[in-house]
């Protein structure tokens, strides 16, 4: 187990340094570089840029420097002092700008993982055991409402419903009254009646799309033979079910860690924005828009380092639930 | 009359699917006395699973039991309890245990063999884990694994399928079952393999007085373990007798052609045809009116087998067979037909020249390497083989799985790069070519000449293309025809090989697992090869379809002047093509010799061996091979044994030599050779001493598909 560990955290260091790579042309990818892109837009807002100003920062992205020496310039700021560059459209440091945002927009993600598998496993399960029921068909026909309906509608139906029905002004993450409060039983409270909105919205197409998956391998499963093996030898039927086929169908779930938690960083800005949360969906859409390239740079970084540790975390996953993996290597 | 141990009375299975009701099993009576064993025979489809699993109510959905009883030790009712009971699961496993055809696949990949033993056994006992661990090892010990203490601790896709089956009888003993059934135990395994699980379970049934229901296609395998016989055909016992009724008297026209088609070994040493049983299963969707084996049956008296079912004939105590005819004639009522064709080869001592010469032949295969390591250790799956065939000839190529006979077969159709040697191939022009160092687009021509048919009818065809597209892709990837023209040649091609041309528009999955395989056999045929590789294409069918593929095998060899490389695992498959049989062990040809002389008198103890594994069909004999019975499996072909690689295995092994040098392959006699230390002093036996004809054949001359 820990070689095969010891395997894939190696093969890891050539994937970070590829997607680091990546990143750092998009980054170049606007003509000119940042300075130019900077002097323009002071220029056209009737202000230069002081002389002083130009100089730091050619010194500080090595400007007049190959572009090896710049990559390297870049990289190592982020990875010894935590500096993304800054980003000429907010005036500010990239690392202060997503230092408002991302634990927010991490802790939604896991939440949101959580709200995926608690609700699709049982569904799944149930919805193979009970092919054609009417219950397999319920879910069958809401999972592909959920695949199918965008994210941001559903955010203006649940932000409607919130209203309607629950007094519930549904944009941001908590009421005014308790944006400053400090944390109580009540803040928590408030913070959870406005959470479930945007989990659910994220969570949706997630959780249609696992429980499909869920459903097809275990129906594959429980066609195996040693399905009927087990029967066979007077185990009960549901213990027999959670034992042997469910184990098997489950492996797929571990990958959805690999796509949720990047997923929600870089993406979906329109709900984000319908819903009025402070997350880098947002950031990464405007830093787009205005060619901020040390802004977006660092989110889609992020989002991919991400993309790779969640499959990481997956593969080990796999790895200690299923021997087949684990011993192969 | 004592009442038997199980008592099945009219059971009928049906499916309930969309194309209509399927009556897999429909009023089969059969019963298992205490300590007998009862075989259930029949081709595939015929329902024998079904009604082995309507036992124990495990048949799957769309299926249930519509009607009849299951009596077990004379009180329960096994039809009518409630499947999720705590009744009927104290009868699975703890009073009734089951094995299956697939070991591997029968057995959890996410647990250890140990765990699922260990949790068999306290399903039904009261046992600590610790106790359960070694009752478990003690069990694991008693089916023969060697190592049992580790081997509790490995994954079932860690061992081999021998030793998953062994686990799976072990599984199944825990709790001392009055009775076993057992679904095909050893259709999936070699025949060494299946000798040794046949061999431990009749062991056990005479250890723990317990009665076993064991189904199977295989005649030669009821020979070897039954008591009682019942024969089955599309959902219906039609003869049910002792295994000496069956065997000597059989009376039923199912019985006796299922009879025929065993391809026995006769130690002639000459090709022969079989008798295969005409046509196949119906599909259970038209179940042919009056007498169901009507449409197949070489005695069908018109007008009444195709309109009255037939009454069931007592012909004696316990021996009763539903046929109308009360004395089935000797002879088949049609005239005119054909008495079996003898293809008496003079084996090929022309001067012709050899179509392939194969020298010092080498294929490693590294194992365990991959991104960021070196691999560990390297298989040698073939190292320094030499062989020859002569154009028109069929070279069989014996070995156990893992022995390197498919990588082999592989290289000489350059699907894989031999590691060293030379695959020296004549081409109708006459010189010779390397085949190991083309390349390219000559690369391609050769695969023109030189195709292979594979092992497994299921899974080598693509499901989503249709038979055109399937036996015509090698016509047009090799640029030979298109359009009309092409359809033209798969028509032709299709005809000749057995299939209606009219199948052309259909998949795959509309066909039973002969005709796919005839789809394989026009896919190798239609660039007009010169040359044919055959993996193991027989081993995966019924016997009774098994004959009809080798048949047509020979039949396309003489039209289309073929020359084979036949490789199997099963020697008595061999003998009946091959004119020349070369056996190979880990990676090394230990036997090269003709037909005759090989089955007459092996001159290697491995082919000894190999020839006492085939089960003898004729229950008299059983148990005779006991003598030549070798132990465990193969060796780790990664690490093979010093000396002679046969030596751990080798029931004549001696002090000198044996596990210290290596045999060289030398020449004994004419165009035989062996690679043993004391071929020259030993004396083995074959078959051809104690062969006979088969006896049903002298009674009813047979007629082939
Ligand atoms: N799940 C199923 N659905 C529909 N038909 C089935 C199913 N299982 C088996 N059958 C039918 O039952 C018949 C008998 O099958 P089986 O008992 O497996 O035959 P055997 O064991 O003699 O090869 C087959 O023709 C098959 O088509
Ligand atoms: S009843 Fe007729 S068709 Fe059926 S087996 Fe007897 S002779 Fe053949
Ligand atoms: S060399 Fe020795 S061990 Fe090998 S086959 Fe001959 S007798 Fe057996
Ligand atoms: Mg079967």
């Amino acid at each position: 187990m820990l070689r095969y560990i010891g395997r894939r955290v190696l093969i890891l260091i050539p994937t970070l340094a590829a997607i680091s790579i990546v990143t750092f042309v998009v980054i170049q990818l606007p003509p000119g570089d940042y300075l130019t892109t900077l002097t323009a837009q002071r220029a056209s807002q009737g202000d230069g840029v002081p002389t002083g100003e130009i100089a730091r920062l050619t010194e500080r992205y090595g400007l007049d420097k190959p572009v090896i020496v710049q990559y390297w310039q870049w990289i190592s700021a982020i990875l010894f002092h935590g500096d993304f560059g800054e980003s000429f459209d907010y005036a500010r440091p990239v690392s202060a700008l997503l230092a408002e945002r991302l634990p927010l927009t991490i802790a939604l993600s896991l939440v949101t993982l959580v709200f995926i598998w608690a609700v699709s496993f049982p569904i799944g399960v149930y919805s193979a055991i009970r092919q054609y029921s009417v219950g397999d068909y319920t879910f069958t026909f809401f999972g592909y409402l959920g695949l199918a309906v965008p994210n941001f509608l559903i955010a203006l139906v649940l932000m409607w419903v919130g209203l309607q029905f629950f007094d519930l002004n549904a944009g941001g993450i908590l009421s005014p009254e308790y944006r400053d409060a400090p944390w109580s039983l009540a803040k928590l409270g408030d913070l959870a009646a406005h959470l479930w909105i945007p989990i659910v919205i994220w969570g949706t197409a997630g959780t249609a799309g696992n429980i499909r998956v869920l459903r097809a391998n275990l129906l594959d499963e429980l066609r195996k033979p040693y399905v009927v093996a087990a029967r066979a030898r007077g185990m009960p039927e549901r213990k027999m079910t959670i034992m042997y086929p469910v184990r098997v169908a489950m492996n797929p779930f571990f990958s959805t860690i690999g796509w949720v938690l990047p997923g929600l960083i870089a993406a979906d800005a329109i709900t984000s924005k319908v819903l009025n949360l402070q997350t880098t969906g947002p950031l990464m859409l405007r830093a787009l828009l205005a060619q901020d390239m040390y802004l977006a740079g660092a989110i889609l970084l992020i989002s991919a380092v991400l993309v790779v540790l969640g499959t990481l975390v997956s593969d080990i996953a796999l790895g200690w639930l299923d021997p087949r993996v684990r011993l192969r290597y | 009359m004592e009442e038997p141990l199980l008592r099945i009375e009219g059971l009928r299975t049906h499916f309930f699917t969309s194309e209509g009701v399927l009556k897999a099993v429909d009023g089969v009576d059969l019963s298992v006395p205490a300590g007998k064993t009862v075989c259930l025979v029949g081709e595939s489809g015929c329902g024998k699973s079904v009604t082995a699993r309507s036992i124990l109510q495990l048949v799957d959905k769309p299926g249930r039991i519509v009607g009849g009883s299951i009596r077990w030790n004379g009180a329960t009712e096994l039809a009518t309890l409630d499947p999720a009971g705590e009744e009927l699961r104290r009868v699975r496993g703890g009073e009734i245990g089951m094995i299956f055809q697939e070991p591997m696949a029968s057995l959890s990949p996410m647990y250890t063999v140990g765990a699922q033993l260990s949790q068999a056994l306290r399903l039904h006992r009261d046992l600590t884990k610790q106790e359960a661990r070694e009752e478990g090892v003690a069990l694991l010990r008693k089916v023969g694994i060697p190592n049992a203490e580790q081997r509790y601790d490995t994954y079932p896709f860690q061992l081999s399928g021998g030793m998953c089956q062994r686990v799976m009888i072990a599984i199944a003993l825990c709790c001392d079952p009055a009775l076993l059934i057992a679904d095909e135990p050893t259709t999936a395994l070699d025949v060494t393999t299946q000798a040794r699980i046949l061999d431990l379970m009749m062991d056990l049934r005479a250890q723990n007085d317990m009665a076993i229901l064991f189904i199977t296609h295989d005649l030669g395998v009821v020979a070897e373990v039954a008591d009682e016989v019942a024969v089955m055909y599309l959902g219906r016992i039609v003869e049910h007798g002792t295994v000496e009724q069956i065997f000597s008297d059989p009376r039923h026209p199912y019985t006796r052609a299922l009879l025929r088609s065993i391809p026995e070994l006769r130690g002639s040493g000459a090709r022969r045809r079989l008798t295969a049983i005409r046509g196949m299963v119906p599909s259970l969707r038209q179940v042919p009116a009056g007498c169901s084996f009507h449409t197949r049956c070489d005695h069908a008296v018109e007008g009444l087998c195709e309109v009255t079912p037939p009454p069931l004939r007592k012909y004696g105590e316990a021996h009763v067979a539903s046929c109308h005819l009360d004395e089935v004639p000797a002879a088949p009522a049609a005239p005119a037909a054909p008495v079996l064709q003898v293809t008496e080869r003079v084996a090929a001592e022309t001067a012709a020249e050899p179509l392939l010469r194969v020298e010092g032949l080498a294929k490693h295969y590294p194992i365990g390497g991959g991104l960021f390591r070196k691999p560990s250790g390297v298989v040698r799956a073939v190292d320094g083989v030499d062989l020859t065939i002569l154009p028109g000839q069929t070279v069989g190529l014996v070995g156990e799985s893992g022995c390197g006979k498919t990588t082999l077969g592989r290289c000489v159709a350059r699907l894989a790069d031999p590691t060293a040697g030379r695959i020296l191939y004549r081409t109708e022009q006459g010189d010779e070519v390397d085949l190991a160092t083309v390349t390219g687009a000559r690369l391609k021509d050769f695969r023109r000449q030189i195709r292979v048919i594979f092992q497994d009818p299921f899974s080598s065809l693509n499901p989503r293309m249709t038979l055109q597209q399937i036996v015509g892709e090698p016509l047009r990837t090799h640029g030979i025809a298109s359009g009309g023209e092409l359809r033209d040649r798969v028509a032709d091609m299709l005809t000749r090989v057995g299939l209606r041309p009219e199948y052309m528009q259909r998949y795959p999955h509309a066909f039973s697992g002969g005709q796919r395989q005839r789809v394989n056999i026009a896919r190798a045929l239609i660039t007009g090869p010169r040359l044919v590789v055959a993996d193991e294409p027989v081993s995966a069918l019924d016997v009774s379809v098994r004959a009809q593929i080798l048949n047509l095998l020979t039949d396309l060899q003489e039209e289309l002047g073929l020359t084979y490389l036949f490789i199997s695992h099963d020697l008595s498959v061999v003998e009946h093509i091959s004119d020349r049989v070369t056996v190979m062990y880990l990676g090394k040809v230990v036997e090269d010799a003709d037909t005759a002389d090989l089955y007459r008198q092996p001159r290697h103890p491995y082919t000894e061996a190999l020839m006492h594994a085939v089960p003898v069909p004729d229950p008299a004999r059983r148990r005779e091979r006991h003598a030549f019975e070798i132990a465990d499996d193969l060796p780790d072909p990664a690490a093979p044994p010093p000396g002679c690689r046969f030596h751990t295995r080798c029931a004549h092994v001696r002090a000198e030599l044996c596990r210290t040098d290596v045999p060289e392959l030398r020449e004994y006699g004419e165009r035989r050779s062996a690679a043993c230390h004391h071929a020259a002093g030993l004396t083995l036996a074959g078959v051809g001493s104690v062969a006979r004809e088969p006896q049903v054949d002298g009674r009813m001359a047979g007629r082939d598909a």
